[in-house]
């Protein structure tokens, strides 16, 4: 599994991964969440509101920041 | 227990309205008969004004964010961009500077979308139009407004705001400034993976309108009373007409001062708008003090150094001087017309 979070490092970005990071304790998954903050990968994606959840190259939401609970249930799925 | 939901809302709205109606007559109660200040006193007069202002604006402020915040899970950036893509100037800037009221936007996504649209084929104009309407015409700034002055100043705001984003917008195309943005901007691919538009029900999207209530009040809420406070200040403080001569209409450069004083200071609506209610209220100018106001929140250096990134310095001026200038016209004009 890889999970990248992509934000160009404005507050919310942090917030975002700090989240990913608990919503994967959570689960009990031993995941190194990667930090995407190149403005040029990070349209390549596809993504032009960040923050944004990638998952396995798939992206799950872009543009605003969910709780703890909302990312675990992402992330499961 | 998603179904609660139904039937707590109501209520609560209900609740809400009952409050925001006995605010003035609890607020009144409040400072002189229980606190026992005297109405003809200053400290009276700016106590007064804190206590009813404050619970005032926060209420409304949590009305409207929520309700901005479910009108938002309709619109995305992706979608704007889609929407934006083929259109022509005149009839996109118009469609920009709406959809840049409705559209989420947050100042550290300035540049991705940018380059999003861009990269869409959305012409240079149109997507000013878009960059200086978002900020703009905020739902903090129009809630305040019509909390503290009434719906026609909101109103005025709204309007002015809509207009100086399509007039400048459609400025900055006619100039034809493609040859200053850096180099790799139109090299810059967008991938296809876009994110693919979530699914809502109602459920999600309430809940995101909940969760924007939090986020934004909880950002906001600090500026909001430190705001009232130094308002309260004025309100008390402050002897009636002394500001007519600074920021009075006579002072025909009391508009252009207000915009240099403004483009670089840099507070969200929240902060500055109770501080420009009681300025207004000791005889400055409508307009003069619009400007001020637009200047603050509509153009600043933050967005400005971030944006830096895609455009050269040349076009960050012409961006700047064009939309201080609509802003000017904007100030004259109120200040003839009122």
């Amino acid at each position: 599994m890889k999970i990248q979070v992509l934000g160009t490092g404005c507050a919310k970005c942090s917030e975002l991964s700090t989240r990913t990071e608990a919503a994967l304790k959570q689960l009990n998954l031993e995941v190194t969440v990667e930090k995407v903050s190149d403005i040029r990968e990070i349209m390549a994606f596809g993504v032009m509101s960040t923050p944004a959840l990638v998952v396995d190259g798939k992206v799950c939401f872009a543009g605003r920041v969910p709780n703890v609970d909302e990312l675990a249930k992402i992330i499961a799925s | 227990m998603k179904l609660r939901r139904w039937f707590v809302l109501p209520p609560l709205l209900v609740i809400w309205v009952i409050a925001y109606r006995v605010l003035k007559p609890a607020a009144e109660w409040l400072t002189y008969q229980l606190i026992g200040l005297d109405p003809a006193t200053r400290l009276g007069q700016a106590v007064a004004f804190f206590v009813y202002d404050t619970p005032k604006v926060l209420m409304l402020l949590v009305l409207v964010v929520f309700g901005v915040g479910l009108i938002r899970t309709f619109f995305t950036p992706e979608r704007t961009r889609r929407t934006l893509a083929g259109k022509r100037e005149t009839v996109g800037n118009v469609m920009a500077a709406l959809l840049g009221v409705v559209t989420p936007f947050c100042s550290c996504s300035a540049v991705p979308l940018f380059l999003g649209f861009v990269e869409a084929g959305v012409p240079l104009g149109v997507t000013f139009s878009f960059l200086i309407s978002a900020p703009m015409v905020n739902e903090v700034a129009l809630v305040l407004l019509f909390g503290l002055f009434g719906w026609k100043v909101a109103g005025l705001y709204l309007a002015t705001g809509l207009f100086i984003a399509i007039g400048a917008g459609w400025v900055l195309g006619r100039m034809r400034l493609e040859k200053h943005l850096e180099p790799w901007v139109l090299e810059t691919r967008m991938g296809g993976v876009a994110a693919e538009d979530e699914h809502l029900g109602w459920n999600d999207r309430l809940d995101h309108a909940q969760q924007a209530v939090r986020e934004i009040v909880g950002k906001v809420w600090l500026y909001v009373i430190a705001g009232i406070a130094v308002g309260a200040g004025i309100h008390g403080y402050v002897p009636e007409g002394l500001m007519a001569g600074i920021m009075g209409k006579q002072a025909w450069w009391s508009v252009p001062a207000a915009v240099l004083v403004g483009v670089p200071m840099y507070s969200n609506a929240a902060g500055i708008i109770p501080v420009v209610q009681a300025l207004l209220e000791k005889g400055a100018a409508l307009g003069t003090v619009l400007a001020f106001m637009m200047a603050v929140i509509g153009l600043s250096l933050p967005e400005m150094v971030i944006l830096r990134r895609v455009l050269k310095m040349p076009l960050i001026l012409a961006f700047v001087g064009v939309v201080a200038f609509g802003i000017l016209v904007v100030g004259y004009l109120f200040n003839l017309v009122f």
